[in-house]
């Protein structure tokens, strides 16, 4: 176990340092001229000069690069001031360091990503055991044909009908907003609830059609027909033997889709008008705040390679075959 | 086959429904002309007494009448039926366009992986890799800037031809790696088959071989990826556009009017049904359409 954590640890670190060294060369090493960017409209060359000699972009890139990731370690010293440990540079825009900004955000796109993923993962795994339990049923057409529509539903329509239906419309609940979990467990849950309702909707329909599939696949094995055979409890093969069969290849495709949950999560956050990582990026995108960018971008990425290794290692522990591979 | 899918109920509807949507786009100017509105005129604040002094459409659901069947868009009053028309087209054509060059791409990548192997299979493996790795709605959204930076100098308006130019090549570039991962599996058993090897054996060029014995036994998964690839674009463009990084006014565009509709929703929740359940149904043709192709091509996979 613990040289797999090792191995797919270090696979990690150099696909980040890769994106980042990617991400890093198209931002600053473009024709794009980050210094006229944030110097604004009315720009004289010698504010260009200054502004490329404070944020060290005189250099060249490679040289950048290295001073960029090494400042994240160790901080960094500007003409403007020292910048400490996780030093993402200054932003463009408000000449504040990024890493305050990030802190400040990353809570926000955090529950909205884990309540979501909670939400389809109980209520999409549940469809699909109940669907594949009443097989051929009109309940399971019933789901199979809810799932069709699910699977068509964008979270910036669904989101607003939510909106106008529970909050405007019958006043059922307050607008959506992010409180810290620390301060006020139960006003967190209620102003994230609708947030993940909608994220969940659009991964639902996929994995109660997954779950059903693998449930139906498993039923049909001969290690269930066998506990069955040997007089074991309808209740005991469908949940210890089939369940625990179909799990495995749900949570890969899981690790798969983290990247579009982080996704869902930036249209999440702009139809409720919630501040995070992703309203962050947008914003930072209309002002070409490059350092923000940057920094939301390694962040995101960071985090779902991280996510990723979690999910890898659930998965040895569910399927103990994999161990070995 | 084309008797099998014919035979197919719900194929043949879907057929229709997304065959409907690209005349509709393709038509845009014809059909406001017959209907006689224009996208972009500002009816509400031309003509007196359709928007109240709020910005609002004075008739009930969003102002629909006779004169305009989808109603208007509340500040500036707007025809909807014509922005959505529009609208549609923008966001087809750049997911269309961005379908081929991914299929293109994805097919010629994945066919050399698979087919030439060794050094280069593994080379072009880890560089899929490498993309997959790239958080795509994100890289979306950043490099979005990079590239419009790259055509014009940021002190300038980006032109509208741009931002499609942009968006395509933004989506081209992350979008291809799934159907070439795929294909590269299906020609390293391919490549193994009996046929393959009497083709070599007669003398034939790896040319050949890979349009006349691998391409014929890759159109199903290919077709089948682009039904799934081009709603996945349009609805990708419209979630672009809906947080203001993709198509910008003037230009009509389909995700736009989600973001319209969201900021006047409490007041006017009839317009963003419009847009939102046009999208459902083109969505939903679209991969009951993908289903029905598969089953066509494949008749051993029931349903």
């Amino acid at each position: 176990m613990l040289r797999f954590l090792a191995r797919r640890s270090l696979g990690a670190l150099v696909i980040i340092v890769l994106i980042s060294a990617i991400t890093f060369a198209l931002f600053f090493a473009l024709p794009s001229q980050p210094a006229l960017m944030s110097c604004g409209k009315n720009c004289t060359p010698e504010a260009v000069a200054l502004i490329n000699k404070n944020l060290g972009l005189d250099q060249p890139v490679p040289v950048q690069y290295w001073h960029y990731m090494a400042g994240i370690f160790t901080g960094r010293d500007f003409t403007v001031g020292h910048c400490p440990a996780p030093c993402f540079g200054y932003s463009f825009s408000n000449q504040q360091p990024v890493w305050g900004t990030i802190v400040d955000r990353f809570p926000t796109t955090l529950s909205i990503t884990l309540g979501g993923a909670a939400v389809f993962l109980v209520v999409g795994v549940g469809i699909g055991m109940v669907a594949a339990a009443f097989r051929g049923t009109w309940i399971d057409k019933f789901f199979s044909s809810l799932s069709l529509v699910g699977n068509s539903l964008q979270i910036y329509f669904v989101g607003v009908i939510a909106l106008a239906v529970l909050v405007s419309g019958l006043h059922w609940m307050d607008n959506p907003a992010y409180y810290p979990i620390t301060e006020n467990p139960v006003k967190w849950f209620t102003g994230m609830l609708i947030p993940w309702l909608v994220l969940s909707i659009i991964f639902i329909a996929n994995y109660s059609r997954m779950t059903r599939s693998q449930m139906i696949e498993q039923l049909g094995e001969d290690h269930v027909r066998t506990a069955r055979a040997k007089g074991l409890g309808r209740r005991t093969v469908f949940f210890r033997y089939a369940w625990r069969g179909a799990l495995a290849p749900i949570v890969t495709i899981f690790g798969i889709d983290l990247g579009s949950l982080f996704g869902g999560a930036i249209i999440t956050e702009f139809t409720f008008s919630l501040h995070g990582l992703g309203r962050l990026a947008v914003s930072s995108v209309s002002e070409t705040d490059l350092p923000t960018l940057m920094a939301v971008m390694l962040v995101g990425c960071t985090a779902i390679v991280v996510a990723n290794i979690v999910v890898d290692a659930a998965y040895a522990v569910i399927d103990p075959r994999v161990r070995l591979a | 086959m084309r008797r099998r899918f014919k035979r197919d109920r719900p194929g043949v509807v879907s057929a229709y429904v997304v065959t409907f949507f690209f005349l509709v786009a393709l038509a845009a100017p014809l059909i406001s002309k017959l209907y006689g509105k224009d996208p972009t005129r500002t009816y509400g604040l031309d003509e007196p007494g359709l928007l109240n002094e709020y910005g609002y459409p004075v008739k009930p659901n969003g102002g629909m009448s006779g004169d305009f069947w989808f109603g208007l868009e509340p500040t500036l009053g707007r025809d909807v039926l014509t922005q959505l028309v529009y609208g549609i087209r923008t966001s087809l054509l750049i997911a269309a366009a961005a379908t081929v060059l991914c299929v293109v791409t994805g097919v010629l990548i994945g066919v050399t992986a698979g087919y030439l192997g060794g050094r280069t299979d593994y080379l072009l493996g880890r560089f899929i890799d490498l993309l997959l790795a790239f958080p795509s709605q994100l890289s979306f959204i950043a490099f979005t800037p990079v590239v419009y930076s790259l055509f014009v100098s940021p002190e300038k308006e980006t032109p509208t031809y741009l931002r499609v130019l942009t968006l395509i090549l933004v989506l081209w570039v992350l979008g291809w790696m799934g159907l070439a991962r795929l294909l590269r599996g299906q020609v390293l058993s391919l490549r193994e088959r009996e046929f393959v090897e009497a083709a070599k054996v007669t003398g034939a060029s790896p040319w050949r071989i890979i349009t006349k014995e691998l391409l014929p036994n890759l159109w199903t998964p290919i077709l089948v990826q682009s039904t799934l690839m081009l709603p996945s674009f349009v609805t990708i463009e419209a979630g672009l556009s809906f947080i203001g990084v993709g198509i910008v006014e003037p230009t009509p565009d389909w995700g736009r009017m989600f973001a319209n509709g969201a900021h006047y929703y409490e007041s006017d929740i009839t317009y963003i049904f419009f847009p939102g359940l046009a999208m459902i149904v083109f969505v939903v043709a679209f991969n009951l359409l993908g289903d029905s192709v598969r089953d066509a091509f494949d008749p051993r996979t029931g349903r």
